[in-house]
Parts: structure tokens; C-alpha cells; sequence
């Protein structure tokens, strides 16, 4: 406990929580949406493409930030635009994907010095976090959080009930782009503190953990925020106490958030709510 | 006569080279219930997505309520076909219903007393007020189906438009979801725009039926319209209409037997003058 106090002192210890927190906070609130519109693979993509853009701009020495950035952005918008009915949308991921994680290969064997960065990028780390990109991070954290709260009514209407919304005058397929965009930026946070590989349990598993336990849309996003927040401040304490890398912390964190919910505090509170009784017969 | 709640003045729709329907011209009047009649793929739904201002006719004109259509129209309410809702939707009916007051505003959508009054108001005239706090992927098809009504009445709408609303629901829901529309139609003397493969759950609220075969199309009626003779020339091949217990039943001719409901043959032409509903 002490050597943790200690370690608090640090300014890379600083950076990474107050990184954590501004990550968790995007994450937690961009994860329902990403649940309910059944986004996993295009979350993939936009992080192992981010990964490319992280690769190329190391390789011409720009900031790897920027570069996650402009990678996910980049994919964002070409899914958004190649990929807008759903049937198609698969493909369009996987072939983006697939072309881009190809470029950033390129990239990597390119660049010699580049084991360790890349180790880093791909399996998350706490002391990557420079005082610069904590700045950055919390401007495009806000940016994003924004742009949500803008279009936060009409996105769940395009989500939970297109047809409708549409027919209401809902912009349906520019909100999906917009979202696509807004889930870059998520990304590109997420993956400083679990890496590329492992963004799911950032993006995916918050929202899934919520939607356990409230039908409530408002509700819901407060829960994803509070699992990310505890998964991602419990899992930088966790790893500086010892020495195993963060990620293996918040996917454990994280994972473990999911099962309470789904097998204890989800039938819990169904059984209190109307129609439980129902909700466990079926 | 009143100004009527929809006008096609010789409107044609295409998608690319083929055409859904062409020179359409009729006169919806208000406070009446008509029901869209013809097989899939006939541009049933294409007309409402017409009205909502979602597509654009090749030719023609439409007016909605006396202006062209708008997209978005709050005058307008939208009950599409029934689609279950996944169990773990994170939604309640409430806010379901809800989104159809204010769900295409930008914001958040912070609590408001006076929104939440009306949804309460509108889940009430429905009947779901037991259910409206569940998880609306936890509700029946029927129940669902009453909570897409609310949606679409929340916003008082004068025009409604339901594309196929009883489809996948058993007799009795289909009973309630019909008086549910007879009890709004005769509260409020609203239009009903009733897109249906089957006429007979809605038989005895229909004023007039239009009926469209590969672009060609018949309105009047049920009377007039739903007859083997208008109906064998819409299709262009011989179909009777057999009425049998208070029902309606259309059979046609395919190459393997008799179809009920659904002939599917070449189209013939048909010629129209200008219709009133």
C-alpha cells in the first residue's frame, strides 16, 4: 500500500489515471450505443486500423496518438460510406481491415526499433501516457462527449427503432457516420490503456454489463460509465502494485463486471422489476 | 367537400427504369379509413414512404394536409410492421413511445413533466399502461404492437399511416389493434392509410380500398374494387373474389394450381380516370 502511495507520485502514474479517467468516461457512455447497434467488428477494425496510423506515423515521426486518430477516423469514414446497408456492412469491415492491418505490417517491419512500441500499442501499457497526451486526449474526450450529447435522442431512436425514426425525419445514415466518428475517437482513447487487441473490453463489455441491468437508456449509459471507471482505475492500481501489464487487469475487471450482472444483479433486479417473473421464463 | 388529407395528382414512382406505380391520381378524404390492398413487391409501401417525404415521385404531385409532403412531419404518425424487439433491448415502452414524441429533437432529452404526461396519456389510451414500465423486449407481439400506437399517436398526428401493422399477430391482438384505429379514428376524426395483404381484419372499418398490381391500380369501394372483373384486369390474367362467410377471398390461377390472396402474373394494362376516396 505505501509503495503504491509512493508510485502516485510519479507524474507518469498521475498521467495514466487521469488518463484512465477521461477514457473510461468516453468509453462508458459510447459503449451502449456500440451494444445495441451489434457494432463489435467495426470496433475491431477502427482499432487495428488505428494501430496502422499509429505505425505510419511513428515511421515519419509524427505522434502515435495522432496517427490511432487518423487511422480509426479514416476507417470510420469509410465504412460509414461503403458500408451503409447492414447486409454489406460485414464485408466492407473486413476487407477495409484486412488492406489496412496489411499497410501496418509494412509499416512495423519498416521501422527496426519498433518491437517494443508496437508491443505497446497492440497489448496496452500505463506509461505511455506523456503529459501532451493527456491534453490531447481529454480535448478530443470532450470533443467527442459533445458530439454525442448533441445527437444522443435521435441516435437512440436510429437505433432502437430505424424504421420509424426515419419516417419521423431522423437523418438515420448520417448519424451512423457521425457515430462511426464518434467511436473513433472512443477507440483511439480506449486503446492507450488496453491496446488495440484488446479494445473490446472497453467498448463492448461496459455497455453489455449495463444492459444486464437496467432497460432504462439513461440508466443504462451511468452504468457503463461506473464499470469502465472501475475497470479501468481498479486495473492501472492493480498493475502498478504489481508488475503484470494493465490490460490483463481491466479484462479480467471487466469480464468479471459482466458475470455479476448477468448471473447475480441481473436476476436480481429482474425478479423486483414488472414482467421479471417473465423475463427469467424465457 | 373538405379539403382532402392526401391528393396524388398523376404521380409516378420509379426506381431507376422500373416503375412502382404511374400516373396515380386520387383524393383521400378526410376522416376516412382506406386500405392499401395488392401483393408484395406491388409499392405498397413505397406510397407511404411517398407520403413521408422519404422518396420523391418521378412525375405527379402529392399534397399532404394541403402541403407538399415534408420529412418529418409531426401531423403524420408511423406504425410500421411488427418487428420484435430483441429481449435484451435496452428499452422500456415508455420510452418507446416517448421517442415518437421527441426522438428526432437533437440533445440529450433531459425528464420533462409535460412529455411525460403526454406519453402516460397516450400508453393510457392504448390500454398499456401495465405494461409500459417493462423492458419492451420482455412484451408479446401484441403488446408491443399497442405501445408502436401510442408512438405513433403521441405527436397527435391527423394522418396515420400503418404499413402492414397486423402482420404476425394472432386473431385477437389483430382485434385489438383494429380497435384501437376505429377508437382513434372516431375520437379524433383522423385519416387511416392501411397498407394490408388481407383486407378481411380491417373489412368492416374500410370507407374505400385502393388496390395496386405492378403499377397499375384500382380505387373505390370495397364493393367495386375487390370483384373478379376489376381485379382479373388488374392482374391481367383471370382471379376470382370469392365471398364466403364475411370474408374476402382473391384466388388466381399460377401454373401449379390456384393461389389464394396472392396471383402472381404479367400485368396487364388498365385504364383510370381521376378517383375519390
Amino acid at each position: 500500500m505505501d509503495q503504491l502511495l509512493n508510485l502516485l507520485g510519479y507524474e507518469f502514474v498521475q498521467n495514466a489515471i487521469v488518463a484512465g479517467f477521461v477514457i473510461a468516461i468516453v468509453s462508458g457512455v459510447v459503449s451502449p450505443f456500440v451494444v445495441a447497434r451489434n457494432m463489435s467488428f467495426a470496433v475491431h477494425a477502427l482499432s487495428e486500423l488505428g494501430f496502422t496510423g499509429a505505425a505510419g506515423f511513428i515511421l515519419i515521426g509524427l505522434s502515435p496518438v495522432l496517427g490511432l486518430l487518423a487511422g480509426s477516423a479514416v476507417t470510420a469514414l469509410f465504412i460509414g460510406t461503403l458500408g451503409a446497408r447492414v447486409r454489406g456492412r460485414d464485408s466492407v469491415i473486413g476487407l477495409v481491415m484486412a488492406f489496412g492491418l496489411g499497410l501496418g505490417v509494412l509499416f512495423i517491419t519498416l521501422y527496426p526499433k519498433y518491437a517494443n512500441e508496437a508491443f505497446a500499442l497492440l497489448f496496452g501499457t500505463i506509461n505511455g501516457v506523456s503529459h501532451g497526451d493527456v491534453l490531447f486526449l481529454t480535448g478530443i474526450a470532450v470533443a467527442a462527449l459533445i458530439a454525442l450529447g448533441i445527437v444522443y435522442r435521435p441516435l437512440t431512436f436510429a437505433t432502437v427503432d430505424p424504421e420509424v425514426a426515419e419516417a419521423r425525419g431522423v437523418p438515420v445514415r448520417a448519424l451512423g457516420i457521425v457515430f462511426l466518428l464518434i467511436m473513433a475517437i472512443a477507440v483511439s482513447e480506449a486503446i492507450q490503456i488496453v491496446g488495440v487487441l484488446l479494445i473490446l473490453t472497453l467498448l463492448i463489455t461496459p455497455g453489455a454489463t449495463a444492459e444486464r441491468l437496467t432497460p432504462r437508456p439513461g440508466q443504462a449509459t451511468a452504468y457503463s460509465v461506473a464499470v469502465a471507471l472501475f475497470c479501468t482505475i481498479g486495473g492501472i492500481l492493480l498493475a502498478l502494485s504489481t508488475n503484470a501489464p494493465v490490460s490483463v487487469f481491466v479484462t479480467s475487471l471487466s469480464f468479471g463486471c459482466y458475470l455479476v450482472a448477468r448471473f447475480i444483479a441481473g436476476p436480481a433486479l429482474a425478479a423486483r422489476s414488472p414482467r421479471g417473473a417473465l423475463a427469467e421464463s424465457t | 367537400m373538405t379539403e382532402p388529407a392526401v391528393r396524388f395528382e398523376g404521380v409516378t414512382l420509379a426506381y431507376g427504369r422500373r416503375p412502382i406505380w404511374a400516373d396515380l391520381s386520387l383524393d383521400v378524404a378526410a376522416g376516412s379509413f382506406i386500405a392499401i390492398l395488392g401483393p408484395n413487391g406491388a409499392g405498397k409501401t413505397s406510397l407511404l414512404r411517398a407520403i413521408l417525404g422519404l422518396v420523391s415521385p418521378t412525375s405527379g404531385r402529392i399534397e399532404v394536409l394541403g402541403a407538399p409532403p415534408r420529412r418529418g412531419d409531426p401531423a403524420i404518425g408511423y406504425v410500421p410492421q411488427h418487428q420484435h424487439f430483441d429481449a435484451e433491448t435496452p428499452l422500456r415502452g415508455r420510452d418507446l413511445v416517448r421517442l415518437g414524441l421527441d426522438g428526432h429533437r437533437w440533445g440529450v432529452g433531459l425528464p420533462n413533466a409535460g412529455a411525460s404526461a403526454r406519453v402516460s396519456a397516450s400508453i393510457a389510451s392504448v390500454e398499456a399502461s401495465a405494461y409500459a414500465d417493462a423492458p419492451i423486449g420482455r412484451l408479446s407481439g401484441g403488446e408491443q404492437q399497442r405501445l408502436r400506437i401510442a408512438q405513433a399517436l403521441v405527436s397527435e398526428p391527423r394522418l396515420l399511416l400503418c404499413d402492414e401493422p397486423l402482420a404476425s399477430l394472432d386473431l385477437r391482438h389483430q382485434q385489438g389493434i383494429t380497435e384501437l384505429l376505429r377508437d382513434w379514428r372516431e375520437r379524433t376524426g383522423g385519416t387511416i392509410l392501411f397498407v394490408t395483404h388481407d383486407v378481411n381484419p380491417v373489412l368492416h372499418l374500410v370507407d374505400r380500398v385502393l388496390f395496386v398490381v405492378n403499377g397499375r391500380w384500382a380505387a373505390g369501394t370495397t364493393d367495386e374494387v375487390l370483384t373478379s372483373e376489376q381485379l382479373s384486369t388488374l392482374y391481367g390474367s383471370h382471379v376470382d373474389v370469392v365471398r364466403v362467410h364475411g370474408r374476402i377471398l382473391v384466388v388466381g390461377e399460377t401454373p401449379t394450381g390456384y393461389a389464394a390472396e396472392e396471383p402472381h402474373h404479367e400485368p396487364a394494362l388498365v385504364g383510370h380516370e381521376r378517383a375519390h376516396l
